[in-house]
C-alpha cells in the first residue's frame, strides 16, 4: 500500500473484480436454476394445461439444455439485455434502473438520518463514559437494533398518518397529485430540484421522511457503536495524551486528532451498512408501497422469475465492487498515513 | 433475437410515455367526486390478457379496456349487494345474436361503435381478435376452448357488421365464455400497423398499448407503482362510468391499504383478506361487501395415488372427522358459505356448491376409520401454498389436531407459491392438501369437467370414476334445461358425496371494501374489479 498511488489503487481494484463478477454471472444463473419451482407452470395461467404449459416452456427457452441457456445468456449480456422480467412484464434494466434510484434514494436519505444523529451521539457518549449521554446511547442502540423495521415503520404510519396526519399517505414515491419529476438522476427529491418544481420536490421529500426514519433508526445503532467504541480508543491512546499534555485545546484534540483516527471504522461500518440496507429493506419497501429494488428482487424470487434474479444478483455485485472502490479512496483522503505518504 | 427487439421497442415506448405533455397536477384531483382511488396488493404485469406470463390482477384491463362481444346482466343479491347475473345474457359489442337451429351456428350483429382512435368496430377485427386468442397458446387458447372455439376457420366474418361462429358440436358454454375477460375484441388494423415478421401478433405492442374500444383508456402505466385509467366519453357498449379517472395504486401491505381507506386516501381496496374484512366492517365508517365466489370451493384433497386414501372409507372418515365450523371461524372469518350438514346422501337439486353431508362426527370417523384397512391409521404430510396462508395455515393446523384423533399422524408441508402449481396441479403428487379450484362458466358440469375427470389440470387428487367421466361428457355441452340434465347432475353430486376425492371446507367469499359513498360495484365471477358501473355520490 505504501507505494501505490490513489490512480493504481483503482485500477487494480477495478482488476480484482473481474474474476468476481464472472463469479457471480456463473453462481447466479445456476442458482436460479437449482430452484425448485418451474415458471412455466407458474407463468401458463389458472386454467393451464401440459401443453398449454409446455408452450411457455418453449417460448420462454426453457426446453433448451442449461450450457446453451448459459452461453445465450452471457451472449445477451455483453450486450447489454438482460432479459425480460416476466413477473413484472418490462426488461430487467428498465425495472433496475427505475427502482434502484428509488432504493438508493431512501437507503441514502436513512443513512443520512443516522449519521446526523449517530455521529455526535457515539462522540458525546465516549468522551463522557456513564454518564446519563452514554446510557442514551446504549438505549437508542438496543432499540434500533430489536425493533424490527416493518414494526417500526407501521407504528410510524399509525402515529404520524393514522392519528396525527402530519405525513402523506404512505403510497409510494409521490402522492397521486404530483407527476413525476423529469429524469435527471432518478431521485425524485433532486430532479425536481433540477427541475426547479419547490412542489413536487417536497411532495417527495415528505413521502420520504417516515420510510427513510424507519430505515434510519435500524441503521443507527451499528454505526453509533462503532463511532463511540472508536473514540473511546483513540482517546486512550498515547498521542491523544501527548496533546493533552502539551494544552492544545480541547476541541481541537477532539476533532483534529482523535475524530479523524476514529473515523476510519466508521466509515467501513457506513459502507457495510449502506450496502446491507439496500437489499434489505424489502419490509420497509413494502410497508411504505416503496418501489424499489428489494421487493422487486422478493417477488421475482417467489415466482423463479430468472432473469429479474440473475440482473438483481449482478446490479448488486456491481454495486458492492463500487462501494468498496469508494471507500478505499475515501480511506486515502481521510486517513492522515495514507494521505502524508502520496 | 426476439428478445433483443422487444428491449428496444419498449424502452423507445417508455421514452414516448415519459414525453407526454401532462399537466403538473392531475386536473380532474380539482372536482374529486371524478377521481376514483383503488388501492390493491399485487402488481400488474401486462396490459395485453393473450401474452404469456400475464398475471391475474391484469386481467382488470382486459375488463375495463376492451369490449366483449357479449356480457351479463346484474342481480341484487340477498344481503342488498350485485352480482353479475349467469342467466342473464346481454349483449355488449353485439347488439342481437343468433343460435341457429342444430346450435352448431352463432351468427353476431354488432353495434355501431368506434375504437378509441376513431375507426368503427368492425367483424374483421372480431376475427383478428379471436384468432389471436385461439392461436397465442397457453391460457387464452384453453379458455376459448371451454367454448369449443379452437381454430381460426371457425370465425368467419360475413359483412362489416355480422360475425359468426361455427361450431363442432352445439355448447351452451359457448355464448358465456364470450363474456370472459379473454374474449376482447382489439383494433385490429392498429395492432398490424406494429406487428412484425416475428410478432404477427402485435404482442409487444399490445402488451404496453392497449388498443380496444371499452369505456377506460388507459392514461399511464408505471408498472410496480399505478395504473391510470381514464374515461373514454365515446363509450358505446354500455352506460357511461360514473368516474371521469380511476387511479389504481399498488399497495403491498396489507396494514397500509387499510389506514388508506380507514383515512379515507382511498375509495376502495380490492382482495381484502378475510380478517380485515371483518374487522373493517366493524367500523361505520367503511362499507364492506362480500360476495360467495360463484362455483369456488376451498377443499381438502386426499390423493389417490396415496395408498390408505384408495380405501373410500379412510376418505369419509376424515371427511367426518374435519372440525368445519371452526375452520370457518378461524380461517375464513366466518366469512363463507358452509358446506357441511347437509341433509340428504343425495342431492335435492343441481345447486352447485351445496353441502355435503359431512358434518363434524369423530365417533363417527373412528368407526370408519376401524373398518377400513387402516384401523391403526397411519402418517400423512398435509400440503398448502405459502401463498394462500392466510386461510390454509390455520385450517392446515385445524385438520392435523381432528385427523391426530383418529389415529391419522399429519405433518405440515409448506410450499412457496412458485412450486405450488408444479407440484400440487402438474406433477399431482401431494397426498394430502388443501386446494381452492374456481370456475369462471358458473355450471356444475363445468366444475365436474376440471376438478373430477383424471388428468384434467384441477383433479389434483386424480380421482376417477367411469360413470362421473362419461356422465361429464354427456352434460357438459348440453343445454341447461334439457330435462335429462338435471338428473345426470344430480347423480354426478351424488357420487361426490359418497366417494369424496375433494372434501369441501366452505365457498370461499371476494371481499371488497369501500367508502360508503361508493355505489353499483358489482360481483364478477373473474374476480376482478369493474370500474365501469362504480359511482361516487
Amino acid at each position: 500500500m505504501a507505494t501505490m498511488s490513489r490512480t493504481r489503487l483503482i485500477a487494480w481494484r477495478v482488476v480484482q473484480a473481474v474474476p468476481v463478477l464472472i463469479g457471480i454471472v456463473i453462481v447466479s444463473f445456476l442458482l436460479t436454476r437449482a430452484l425448485p419451482g418451474d415458471p412455466a407452470a407458474y407463468f401458463a395461467g389458472p386454467a393451464a394445461n401440459a401443453e398449454s404449459i409446455q408452450q411457455i416452456r418453449v417460448s420462454m427457452g426453457l426446453d433448451r439444455p442449461l450450457p446453451l441457456q448459459f452461453i445465450s445468456y452471457v451472449q445477451d449480456l455483453f450486450r447489454g439485455d438482460l432479459g425480460t422480467a416476466i413477473s413484472t412484464g418490462q426488461p430487467v434494466i428498465h425495472e433496475l434502473t427505475t427502482r434502484l434510484p428509488a432504493s438508493l434514494e431512501l437507503t441514502g436519505f436513512a443513512l443520512l438520518f443516522s449519521m446526523i444523529i449517530a455521529l455526535p451521539l457515539g462522540i458525546l457518549a465516549a468522551t463522557r463514559p456513564n454518564t446519563w449521554v452514554d446510557h442514551l446511547c446504549r438505549a437508542v442502540v438496543t432499540a434500533g437494533v430489536s425493533l424490527p423495521t416493518f414494526f417500526t415503520g407501521l407504528a410510524l404510519i399509525y402515529v404520524f398518518y393514522y392519528l396525527l396526519g402530519w405525513a402523506p399517505s404512505p403510497m409510494g414515491r409521490l402522492d397521486f397529485l404530483y407527476l413525476s419529476p423529469p429524469k435527471v438522476t432518478g431521485f425524485y427529491v433532486i430532479d425536481a430540484l433540477i427541475d426547479r418544481d419547490l412542489e413536487t420536490a417536497w411532495g417527495a421529500l415528505s413521502q420520504l421522511l417516515l420510510p427513510a426514519i424507519t430505515l434510519g433508526l435500524f441503521t443507527l445503532a451499528p454505526i453509533a457503536r462503532m463511532t463511540r467504541a472508536a473514540m473511546l480508543q483513540t482517546l486512550e491512546s498515547e498521542f491523544i495524551r501527548t496533546a493533552r499534555a502539551a494544552g492544545l485545546p480541547r476541541r481541537k484534540v477532539l476533532f483534529t486528532y482523535a475524530l479523524r483516527n476514529a473515523i476510519l471504522p466508521v466509515i467501513t461500518t457506513l459502507g457495510m451498512v449502506f450496502s446491507f440496507a439496500l437489499g434489505a429493506n424489502v419490509l420497509v419497501e413494502q410497508v411504505f408501497s416503496w418501489p424499489g429494488i428489494g421487493s422487486y428482487a422478493v417477488e421475482a424470487l417467489v415466482v423463479s422469475d430468472y432473469a429479474s434474479v440473475q440482473g438483481f444478483v449482478l446490479t448488486m455485485a456491481l454495486l458492492f465492487v463500487a462501494l468498496n472502490l469508494l471507500i478505499d479512496v475515501i480511506y486515502t483522503l481521510v486517513d492522515p498515513r495514507l494521505n502524508t505518504q502520496e | 433475437m426476439n428478445r433483443r427487439d422487444f428491449l428496444k421497442s419498449t424502452s423507445a415506448l417508455t421514452l414516448g410515455a415519459a414525453a407526454l405533455p401532462f399537466l403538473k397536477v392531475l386536473p380532474a384531483m380539482a372536482s374529486a367526486n371524478e377521481t376514483l382511488v383503488v388501492v390493491m396488493g399485487s402488481t400488474i404485469n401486462s396490459l395485453d390478457i393473450h401474452r404469456s406470463g400475464t398475471n391475474r390482477p391484469s386481467y382488470q384491463v382486459a375488463v375495463n379496456c376492451y369490449d366483449r362481444l357479449m356480457t351479463f346482466g346484474t342481480k341484487t343479491l340477498e344481503d342488498g349487494s350485485l352480482s353479475y347475473d349467469y342467466d342473464n345474457l346481454k349483449g355488449e359489442l353485439a347488439e342481437s345474436w343468433e343460435v341457429s337451429e342444430d346450435g352448431r351456428t352463432i351468427t353476431l350483429y354488432l353495434r355501431e361503435a368506434t375504437f378509441w382512435d376513431g375507426r368503427a368496430v368492425t367483424a374483421q377485427d372480431v376475427k383478428w381478435s379471436f384468432d389471436r386468442s385461439v392461436t397465442l397458446g397457453g391460457f387464452p387458447t384453453t379458455q376459448m376452448a371451454a367454448g369449443s372455439m379452437t381454430s381460426p376457420d371457425q370465425f368467419e366474418a360475413v359483412d362489416e357488421r355480422t360475425f359468426r361462429i361455427h361450431l363442432p358440436h352445439a355448447s351452451k358454454l359457448t355464448l358465456p365464455n364470450l363474456t370472459t375477460p379473454i374474449a376482447i375484441v382489439i383494433n385490429s388494423e392498429l395492432a398490424l400497423e406494429h406487428a412484425t415478421d416475428d410478432d404477427p401478433w402485435a404482442t409487444e405492442y399490445l402488451h404496453r398499448t392497449p388498443a380496444g374500444s371499452g369505456a377506460f383508456q388507459i392514461e399511464r402505466w408505471e408498472p410496480g407503482q399505478q395504473l391510470v385509467y381514464r374515461r373514454n366519453p365515446d363509450w358505446a357498449s354500455g352506460e357511461l362510468p360514473g368516474a371521469e379517472r380511476v387511479i389504481l395504486r399498488e399497495v403491498p401491505s396489507t396494514s397500509t391499504r387499510r389506514a388508506l381507506l380507514e383515512r379515507g386516501d382511498a375509495h376502495l381496496s380490492q382482495d381484502v383478506p378475510p380478517r380485515d374484512a371483518m374487522e373493517l366492517d366493524a367500523q361505520s365508517n367503511v362499507k364492506v361487501v362480500s360476495t360467495p365466489i360463484e362455483n369456488c370451493l376451498h377443499v381438502l384433497c386426499p390423493n389417490l395415488t396415496f395408498e390408505p386414501f384408495q380405501d373410500v372409507r379412510v376418505r369419509q372418515a376424515i371427511a367426518w372427522a374435519i372440525p368445519y365450523e371452526a375452520i370457518m371461524q378461524n380461517a375464513a372469518y366466518g366469512r363463507g358459505v358452509p358446506m357441511w350438514g347437509g341433509n340428504s346422501e343425495s342431492p335435492a337439486d343441481i345447486a352447485w356448491p351445496q353441502p355435503f353431508p359431512y358434518s363434524n362426527n369423530l365417533e363417527r370417523a373412528r368407526e370408519l376409520m376401524a373398518e377400513s384397512d387402516y384401523p391403526e391409521g397411519f402418517e400423512v404430510p398435509l400440503s398448502f401454498d405459502l401463498g394462500q396462508a392466510d386461510w390454509a395455515e390455520p385450517t392446515a393446523l385445524l385438520i392435523q389436531e381432528a385427523l391426530g384423533q383418529i389415529g391419522i399422524t399429519v405433518n405440515l408441508d409448506r410450499i412457496p407459491g412458485a412450486n405450488w402449481r408444479t407440484r400440487a396441479l402438474v406433477d399431482k403428487q401431494l397426498p394430502l392438501h388443501l386446494e381452492n379450484f374456481g370456475g369462471w362458466l358458473n355450471t356444475p358440469c363445468y366444475y365436474f369437467f376440471w376438478a373430477y375427470i383424471e388428468g384434467n389440470l384441477f383433479n389434483s387428487s386424480n380421482y376417477h370414476n367411469d360413470e362421473i367421466a362419461q356422465l361429464v361428457d354427456e352434460t357438459l355441452f348440453m343445454a341447461m334445461d334439457d330435462p335429462e340434465y338435471a338428473p345426470k347432475i344430480r347423480r354426478m353430486i351424488e357420487i361426490a358425496f359418497a366417494d369424496v376425492p375433494r372434501i369441501p371446507l366452505y365457498q370461499p367469499t371476494l371481499n371488497v371494501a369501500m367508502q360508503p359513498n361508493i355505489s353499483g360495484y358489482e360481483f364478477w365471477y373473474h374476480r376482478q374489479l369493474d370500474n365501469r358501473p362504480l359511482r361516487v355520490s
